[in-house]
Protein backbone atom coordinates (compact mmCIF):
# COMPACT_ATOMS: atom_id res chain seq x y z
CA UNK A 1 0.00 0.00 0.00
CA UNK A 2 1.06 3.59 -0.56
CA UNK A 3 1.67 5.55 2.63
CA UNK A 4 0.34 9.04 3.23
CA UNK A 5 3.91 10.29 3.54
CA UNK A 6 4.61 9.30 -0.08
CA UNK A 7 1.89 11.63 -1.33
CA UNK A 8 3.00 14.39 1.03
CA UNK A 9 6.63 14.11 -0.10
CA UNK A 10 5.53 14.20 -3.74
CA UNK A 11 3.60 17.38 -2.99
CA UNK A 12 6.62 18.85 -1.20
CA UNK A 13 8.90 18.05 -4.16
CA UNK A 14 6.41 19.61 -6.57
CA UNK A 15 6.09 22.71 -4.41
CA UNK A 16 9.83 23.24 -4.00
CA UNK A 17 10.37 22.66 -7.71
CA UNK A 18 7.95 25.47 -8.51
CA UNK A 19 9.68 27.71 -5.93
CA UNK A 20 12.94 27.03 -7.79
CA UNK A 21 11.11 27.86 -11.03
CA UNK A 22 10.11 31.25 -9.65
CA UNK A 23 13.76 31.90 -8.75
CA UNK A 24 15.28 30.96 -12.09
CA UNK A 25 12.56 32.37 -14.36
CA UNK A 26 12.21 35.68 -12.61
CA UNK A 27 12.10 37.69 -15.86
CA UNK A 28 9.26 35.88 -17.60
CA UNK A 29 5.83 36.59 -16.16
CA UNK A 30 4.13 33.78 -18.10
CA UNK A 31 6.40 31.14 -16.58
CA UNK A 32 5.90 32.75 -13.16
CA UNK A 33 2.12 32.31 -13.53
CA UNK A 34 2.65 28.68 -14.54
CA UNK A 35 4.83 28.12 -11.46
CA UNK A 36 2.04 29.51 -9.27
CA UNK A 37 -0.37 27.05 -10.90
CA UNK A 38 2.08 24.22 -10.09
CA UNK A 39 2.25 25.38 -6.46
CA UNK A 40 -1.53 25.31 -6.17
CA UNK A 41 -1.49 21.83 -7.68
CA UNK A 42 0.93 20.65 -4.99
CA UNK A 43 -1.27 22.14 -2.27
CA UNK A 44 -4.33 20.45 -3.76
CA UNK A 45 -2.48 17.12 -3.79
CA UNK A 46 -1.83 17.48 -0.07
CA UNK A 47 -5.47 18.34 0.61
CA UNK A 48 -6.75 15.31 -1.29
CA UNK A 49 -4.20 12.97 0.31
CA UNK A 50 -5.19 14.06 3.81
CA UNK A 51 -8.87 13.87 2.89
CA UNK A 52 -8.43 10.31 1.62
CA UNK A 53 -6.43 9.03 4.57
CA UNK A 54 -8.56 10.67 7.24
CA UNK A 55 -11.81 9.64 5.54
CA UNK A 56 -13.18 13.19 5.61
CA UNK A 57 -14.49 14.43 2.29
CA UNK A 58 -14.46 18.10 3.37
CA UNK A 59 -10.87 18.34 2.14
CA UNK A 60 -12.07 17.65 -1.39
CA UNK A 61 -14.62 20.46 -1.07
CA UNK A 62 -11.76 22.76 -0.18
CA UNK A 63 -9.85 21.65 -3.28
CA UNK A 64 -12.94 22.53 -5.31
CA UNK A 65 -12.83 26.09 -3.98
CA UNK A 66 -9.09 26.36 -4.56
CA UNK A 67 -9.64 25.30 -8.18
CA UNK A 68 -12.30 28.01 -8.54
CA UNK A 69 -10.09 30.73 -7.13
CA UNK A 70 -7.10 29.55 -9.17
CA UNK A 71 -9.13 29.70 -12.38
CA UNK A 72 -10.26 33.24 -11.55
CA UNK A 73 -6.68 34.22 -10.72
CA UNK A 74 -5.36 32.81 -13.99
CA UNK A 75 -8.04 34.63 -16.00
CA UNK A 76 -7.39 38.01 -14.34
CA UNK A 77 -3.61 37.54 -14.40
CA UNK A 78 -3.59 36.82 -18.10
CA UNK A 79 -5.90 39.78 -18.74
CA UNK A 80 -3.49 42.04 -16.86
CA UNK A 81 -0.64 40.50 -18.88
CA UNK A 82 -2.39 41.30 -22.17
CA UNK A 83 -3.03 44.91 -21.13
CA UNK A 84 0.58 45.23 -19.93
CA UNK A 85 1.92 43.95 -23.23
CA UNK A 86 -0.39 46.27 -25.17
CA UNK A 87 0.88 49.31 -23.26
CA UNK A 88 4.56 48.51 -22.79
CA UNK A 89 5.33 46.00 -25.57
CA UNK A 90 7.30 43.82 -23.17
CA UNK A 91 6.66 41.32 -20.41
CA UNK A 92 10.18 41.44 -19.05
CA UNK A 93 9.95 42.06 -15.30
CA UNK A 94 13.24 43.98 -15.35
CA UNK A 95 11.77 46.57 -17.74
CA UNK A 96 8.57 47.09 -15.80
CA UNK A 97 9.93 49.90 -13.65
CA UNK A 98 7.43 52.67 -14.31
CA UNK A 99 6.49 52.94 -10.64
CA UNK A 100 10.20 53.36 -9.75
CA UNK A 101 9.97 50.56 -7.23
CA UNK B 1 0.34 -2.76 -8.65
CA UNK B 2 -0.97 0.45 -7.12
CA UNK B 3 2.52 1.33 -5.99
CA UNK B 4 3.96 0.85 -9.47
CA UNK B 5 1.32 3.16 -10.92
CA UNK B 6 1.95 5.72 -8.18
CA UNK B 7 5.71 5.80 -8.69
CA UNK B 8 5.37 5.98 -12.49
CA UNK B 9 2.93 8.88 -12.22
CA UNK B 10 5.06 10.62 -9.57
CA UNK B 11 8.16 10.37 -11.76
CA UNK B 12 6.22 11.66 -14.76
CA UNK B 13 4.80 14.54 -12.71
CA UNK B 14 8.23 15.59 -11.42
CA UNK B 15 9.70 15.30 -14.93
CA UNK B 16 6.92 17.44 -16.39
CA UNK B 17 7.23 20.11 -13.71
CA UNK B 18 11.01 20.26 -14.08
CA UNK B 19 10.53 20.75 -17.82
CA UNK B 20 8.01 23.53 -17.15
CA UNK B 21 10.55 25.53 -15.19
CA UNK B 22 13.58 24.89 -17.40
CA UNK B 23 12.32 24.85 -20.98
CA UNK B 24 13.05 27.95 -23.06
CA UNK B 25 9.88 28.25 -25.08
CA UNK B 26 6.73 29.30 -23.14
CA UNK B 27 4.53 27.28 -25.51
CA UNK B 28 6.45 24.12 -24.63
CA UNK B 29 6.27 25.06 -20.95
CA UNK B 30 2.48 25.31 -21.24
CA UNK B 31 2.32 21.92 -22.96
CA UNK B 32 4.44 20.33 -20.21
CA UNK B 33 2.16 21.96 -17.65
CA UNK B 34 -0.77 20.21 -19.36
CA UNK B 35 1.14 16.93 -18.98
CA UNK B 36 1.67 17.71 -15.29
CA UNK B 37 -2.07 18.34 -14.82
CA UNK B 38 -2.97 15.09 -16.55
CA UNK B 39 -0.57 13.04 -14.42
CA UNK B 40 -1.74 14.63 -11.21
CA UNK B 41 -5.32 13.87 -12.24
CA UNK B 42 -4.16 10.24 -12.43
CA UNK B 43 -2.66 10.48 -8.93
CA UNK B 44 -5.91 11.97 -7.64
CA UNK B 45 -7.74 8.98 -9.10
CA UNK B 46 -5.49 6.75 -6.95
CA UNK B 47 -6.75 8.75 -3.97
CA UNK B 48 -10.41 8.07 -4.86
CA UNK B 49 -11.09 11.68 -5.83
CA UNK B 50 -12.75 10.92 -9.15
CA UNK B 51 -14.84 14.07 -9.35
CA UNK B 52 -11.90 16.38 -8.71
CA UNK B 53 -9.68 14.49 -11.14
CA UNK B 54 -12.26 14.98 -13.89
CA UNK B 55 -12.70 18.62 -12.85
CA UNK B 56 -8.96 19.13 -13.08
CA UNK B 57 -8.85 17.74 -16.61
CA UNK B 58 -11.93 19.68 -17.74
CA UNK B 59 -11.27 23.02 -16.05
CA UNK B 60 -7.50 23.18 -16.13
CA UNK B 61 -6.55 21.36 -19.30
CA UNK B 62 -9.72 22.37 -21.10
CA UNK B 63 -10.00 26.00 -20.09
CA UNK B 64 -7.11 27.49 -18.14
CA UNK B 65 -4.29 25.98 -20.17
CA UNK B 66 -6.01 26.82 -23.45
CA UNK B 67 -6.21 30.39 -22.15
CA UNK B 68 -2.49 30.26 -21.35
CA UNK B 69 -1.62 28.94 -24.80
CA UNK B 70 -3.86 31.55 -26.38
CA UNK B 71 -2.13 34.40 -24.55
CA UNK B 72 1.36 33.00 -25.13
CA UNK B 73 0.74 32.71 -28.84
CA UNK B 74 -0.99 36.09 -29.07
CA UNK B 75 1.87 38.01 -27.48
CA UNK B 76 4.81 38.58 -29.75
CA UNK B 77 7.57 38.02 -27.22
CA UNK B 78 11.27 38.50 -27.72
CA UNK B 79 12.59 35.49 -25.83
CA UNK B 80 16.29 36.37 -25.64
CA UNK B 81 16.21 38.97 -22.81
CA UNK B 82 13.80 36.84 -20.82
CA UNK B 83 16.40 34.11 -20.51
CA UNK B 84 19.06 36.38 -19.00
CA UNK B 85 20.14 35.49 -15.51
CA UNK B 86 18.93 31.92 -15.90
CA UNK B 87 22.22 30.37 -14.83
CA UNK B 88 22.94 33.24 -12.47
CA UNK B 89 19.95 32.42 -10.25
CA UNK B 90 20.04 28.65 -10.78
CA UNK B 91 22.28 27.84 -7.75
CA UNK B 92 20.18 30.05 -5.45
CA UNK B 93 16.96 28.50 -6.71
CA UNK B 94 18.26 24.95 -6.27
CA UNK B 95 19.56 25.84 -2.78
CA UNK B 96 16.22 27.26 -1.62
CA UNK B 97 14.27 24.39 -3.21
CA UNK B 98 16.54 21.80 -1.54
CA UNK B 99 16.14 23.56 1.80
CA UNK B 100 12.33 23.57 1.52
CA UNK B 101 12.35 19.91 0.46
CA UNK B 102 14.54 18.83 3.37
CA UNK B 103 12.40 20.72 5.87
CA UNK B 104 9.17 19.34 4.48
CA UNK B 105 10.46 15.77 4.35
CA UNK B 106 11.60 16.11 7.97
CA UNK B 107 8.06 17.12 8.92
CA UNK B 108 5.98 15.07 6.51
CA UNK B 109 8.21 12.01 6.18
CA UNK B 110 7.49 8.40 7.05
CA UNK B 111 8.32 8.93 10.73
CA UNK B 112 5.23 11.11 11.18
CA UNK B 113 2.87 10.05 8.40
CA UNK B 114 4.02 6.52 7.56
CA UNK B 115 1.73 3.54 7.10
CA UNK B 116 2.20 2.39 10.71
CA UNK B 117 1.00 5.77 12.03
CA UNK B 118 -1.68 6.71 9.48
CA UNK B 119 -3.20 3.44 8.37
CA UNK B 120 -4.47 3.04 4.84
CA UNK B 121 -8.22 3.70 4.71
CA UNK B 122 -10.71 0.91 4.20
CA UNK B 123 -11.81 0.48 0.62
CA UNK B 124 -15.16 2.06 -0.16
CA UNK B 125 -18.15 -0.28 -0.50
CA UNK B 126 -19.55 -1.09 -3.91
CA UNK B 127 -21.86 1.61 -5.27
CA UNK B 128 -19.97 4.39 -3.48
CA UNK B 129 -20.05 7.58 -5.52
CA UNK B 130 -17.47 10.25 -4.84
CA UNK B 131 -19.45 12.80 -6.87
CA UNK B 132 -22.61 12.11 -4.87
CA UNK B 133 -20.77 12.52 -1.56
CA UNK B 134 -19.25 15.83 -2.65
CA UNK B 135 -22.63 17.04 -3.88
CA UNK B 136 -24.28 16.10 -0.59
CA UNK B 137 -21.77 18.20 1.33
CA UNK B 138 -21.49 21.01 -1.18
CA UNK B 139 -25.19 21.79 -1.42
CA UNK B 140 -25.94 21.50 2.31
CA UNK B 141 -23.15 22.58 4.66
CA UNK B 142 -21.04 24.42 2.11
CA UNK B 143 -23.84 26.10 0.19
CA UNK B 144 -22.84 29.66 1.13
CA UNK B 145 -19.16 29.16 0.24
CA UNK B 146 -20.41 27.62 -3.02
CA UNK B 147 -22.39 30.76 -3.79
CA UNK B 148 -19.41 32.94 -2.89
CA UNK B 149 -17.36 30.90 -5.35
CA UNK B 150 -19.86 31.71 -8.07
CA UNK B 151 -19.60 35.41 -7.17
CA UNK B 152 -15.80 35.16 -7.43
CA UNK B 153 -16.12 33.69 -10.91
CA UNK B 154 -18.50 36.48 -11.94
CA UNK B 155 -16.06 39.09 -10.62
CA UNK B 156 -13.29 37.38 -12.60
CA UNK B 157 -15.35 37.53 -15.80
CA UNK B 158 -16.17 41.21 -15.30
CA UNK B 159 -12.58 42.09 -14.37
CA UNK B 160 -11.09 40.26 -17.35
CA UNK B 161 -13.52 41.89 -19.78
CA UNK B 162 -13.14 45.43 -18.41
CA UNK B 163 -9.36 45.12 -18.33
CA UNK B 164 -9.01 44.10 -21.93
CA UNK B 165 -11.85 46.18 -23.37
CA UNK B 166 -10.79 48.81 -25.87
CA UNK B 167 -12.91 51.92 -25.44
CA UNK B 168 -12.76 53.17 -29.01
CA UNK B 169 -14.45 50.27 -30.69
CA UNK B 170 -17.16 49.58 -28.16
CA UNK B 171 -20.69 50.86 -28.51
CA UNK B 172 -21.11 51.31 -24.77
CA UNK B 173 -22.86 54.40 -23.46
CA UNK B 174 -20.86 57.03 -21.61
CA UNK B 175 -23.18 57.71 -18.69
CA UNK B 176 -21.23 60.72 -17.42
CA UNK B 177 -21.64 62.52 -20.70
CA UNK B 178 -25.29 61.57 -20.92
CA UNK B 179 -26.04 63.08 -17.51
CA UNK B 180 -24.03 66.24 -18.09
CA UNK B 181 -25.91 67.07 -21.26
CA UNK B 182 -28.09 70.21 -21.14
CA UNK B 183 -30.67 71.49 -23.53
CA UNK B 184 -28.58 74.46 -24.63
CA UNK B 185 -25.76 72.16 -25.76
CA UNK B 186 -28.02 70.20 -27.99
CA UNK B 187 -30.46 72.72 -29.45
CA UNK B 188 -29.18 75.91 -31.03
CA UNK B 189 -31.79 78.56 -31.73
CA UNK B 190 -30.77 80.85 -34.52
CA UNK B 191 -32.53 84.19 -34.78
CA UNK B 192 -33.16 85.17 -38.35
CA UNK B 193 -34.88 88.03 -40.03
CA UNK B 194 -38.09 87.04 -41.62
CA UNK B 195 -37.69 87.04 -45.35
CA UNK B 196 -40.63 87.97 -47.43
CA UNK B 197 -40.96 85.84 -50.44
CA UNK B 198 -40.15 87.86 -53.56
CA UNK B 199 -42.55 88.02 -56.41
CA UNK B 200 -41.01 86.81 -59.63
CA UNK B 201 -40.27 89.84 -61.83
CA UNK B 202 -40.83 88.29 -65.19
Amino acid sequence: MIALSDFLILGALLFSMSVAGIFINRKNIIILLMCIELMLLAVNLNFIAFSHYSGDIAGQIFVFFILTVAAAEAAIGLAILVVLFRNRHTINVAELDKLKG
Amino acid sequence: MEQVIFYCFAALLLFASSMVITVRNPVRAALFLILAFFTSAGIWLLLDAEFLAMTLVLVYVGAVMVLFLFVVMMLDIDLAPLQEGFTQYLPLGIFVAALITIEMIAVLGASHFGLDIVAAPIAHPEGYSNTKEIGLLLYTIYVYPFEIASVILTVAIIAAITLTLREKKSKSQDIDKQIKVQAKDRVRIVKMEAVKKQESES
